[in-house]
């Protein structure tokens, strides 16, 4: 009693016509379409290509989806699920593509009466086997696709969050936000370097109001991007050190020999001192009462 | 009480051992400070167990004891193990290419501090934070 996919193949040739609508069918009853992130037609298309694909690999490969006979269709597949990846669909979404085909294909195999009912359910246990291991195939391009998409966007956050602002001629800043692992800290460092060569700046503000927690690793990776601005000509100084941190990096043991400020606007103060530079109050503000203002508009 | 195991594998696992450190900590009504001293503990401790012990488990627990509530946090490998504990406890011992400050400066963060390590066998760090 030999395991005749030739029968398989011959069947999914000859029904493609019953197979096709009723697969098509049972994936909007699943709710394929309702998103409206495909078209009818699309799925149509997908559908017959994939049935094709299949009987190729059919033939040619038997129900041993290891097979390289089933690259052409895995490929579809993979298309496919990584496409709907990126549309938004969700993994059982992508998953019903495969895993509804299943049904047509049995219906196929029952209403064939050439077969004696061990041969139908020998097929039907190898055909099984060959949908679940594309279904899981489809599954885990999906898997990666998605997790492509959170690489992207984690590199797409590394970059953005690491701008380097010009305040001054010659002061630079560089507001830090979030983890400084090493990828990170290297596009800051990378960043900064660079805006220093292009605006000869003497000075660059590290900012790290933003930078949640600071352990030995991001003092580390601190000091280090310091001593390479140091190369360059610019000397940097830190600001943005909370109180807790403060308190926590003293503990640790971690000392940081640079120049550093409580806020931005003290190294801002710091930066000017050392260019030769200064802020000075031309008049008396408007702060305060309408009493105040008076003589200064006086005086204006 | 309440209680979480985190798996530590890669870097980023470092950064959710902070991010439940914070959570718990802000649950047992730590203050600022020492949050922040806890979460940088945890931070050091979770980085030694990725790097020097290749991997290993956390285990976060809120715990209580005589009415105050803390973090407990323990953290165990079954890496190379440190040979000589005292030395690694001291500042600007290191391995690798860190700072050397992370061990002691945990045990300073802390309020309990102990730890065990068998050459060969692992190594088991568990800190804890009252309020």
């Amino acid at each position: 009693m030999a395991a005749n996919t030739g029968t398989v193949v011959e069947l999914v040739g000859s029904n493609e016509q019953t197979i096709l609508p009723e697969w098509v069918d049972l994936q909007k009853k699943a709710g394929s379409l309702q998103t409206g992130r495909i078209s009818e037609g699309e799925l149509l298309s997908q559908s017959r290509e994939f049935l094709h694909l299949l009987r190729d690999g059919l033939a040619r490969g038997g129900t041993d989806a290891s097979n390289p006979a089933y690259g052409p269709a895995k490929q579809l597949l993979a298309d496919i699920s990584r496409s709907r990846a990126l549309q938004g669909f969700s993994p059982g979404e992508t998953a019903t593509f495969i895993f509804s085909l299943k049904q047509p294909l049995f219906n196929t195999l029952n209403r064939n009466t050439a077969l004696s009912p061990a041969q139908a359910s020998e097929l039907t246990w190898s055909v099984t086997l060959l949908l679940d291991e594309l279904g899981i195939f489809t599954l885990e391009v999906f898997q990666k696709s998605r997790e492509e998409v959170i690489v992207r966007q984690q590199r797409e956050i590394a970059e953005l969050s690491t701008p380097v602002v010009k305040l001054w001629d010659g002061v630079l800043a560089l507001p830090l936000i979030g983890t400084l692992d090493s990828q990170r800290t290297q596009v800051v460092m990378e960043n900064l370097l660079q805006t220093i060569v292009e605006t000869e700046a003497q000075i660059a503000i590290i900012d790290i109001t933003g930078v949640p927690t600071v352990d030995t690793l991001t003092a580390q990776h601190l000091l280090k991007t310091v001593a390479a601005a140091r190369l360059m000509g610019a000397d940097c100084i830190i600001s943005g050190i909370r109180p807790q941190i403060a308190q926590t990096m003293v503990h640790l043991g971690v000392e940081l020999n640079v120049v550093s400020k409580a806020t931005l606007a003290d190294a801002f103060a710091v930066a000017l001192d050392r260019t030769g530079r200064a802020v000075i109050k031309l008049r008396k503000t408007a702060a305060g009462s309408d009493k105040n203002l008076k003589p200064v508009e006086k005086g204006l | 009480m309440k209680s979480e195991r985190l798996d530590i594998r890669s870097s980023d696992d470092v950064v959710r051992v902070r991010q439940l450190t914070r959570t718990l900590a802000i649950e047992a009504g730590l203050s600022l400070v020492d949050q922040t001293k806890i979460i940088t503990a945890a931070s050091e401790l979770a980085r030694n167990t990725l790097d020097y012990g290749g991997g290993g488990v956390l285990l976060a627990e809120l715990v209580e004891a005589l009415g105050r509530r803390g973090v407990r946090l323990t953290f165990e490998d079954h890496g190379p193990g440190i040979s000589d504990v005292e030395a690694a406890l001291k500042d600007g011992f290191t391995s690798g290419k860190g700072m050397g400050l992370g061990l002691g400066g945990a045990r300073r963060l802390s309020n309990e501090f102990s730890i065990q390590s068998k050459p060969g066998e692992g190594t088991k760090v568990a800190i804890a934070r009252w309020k």
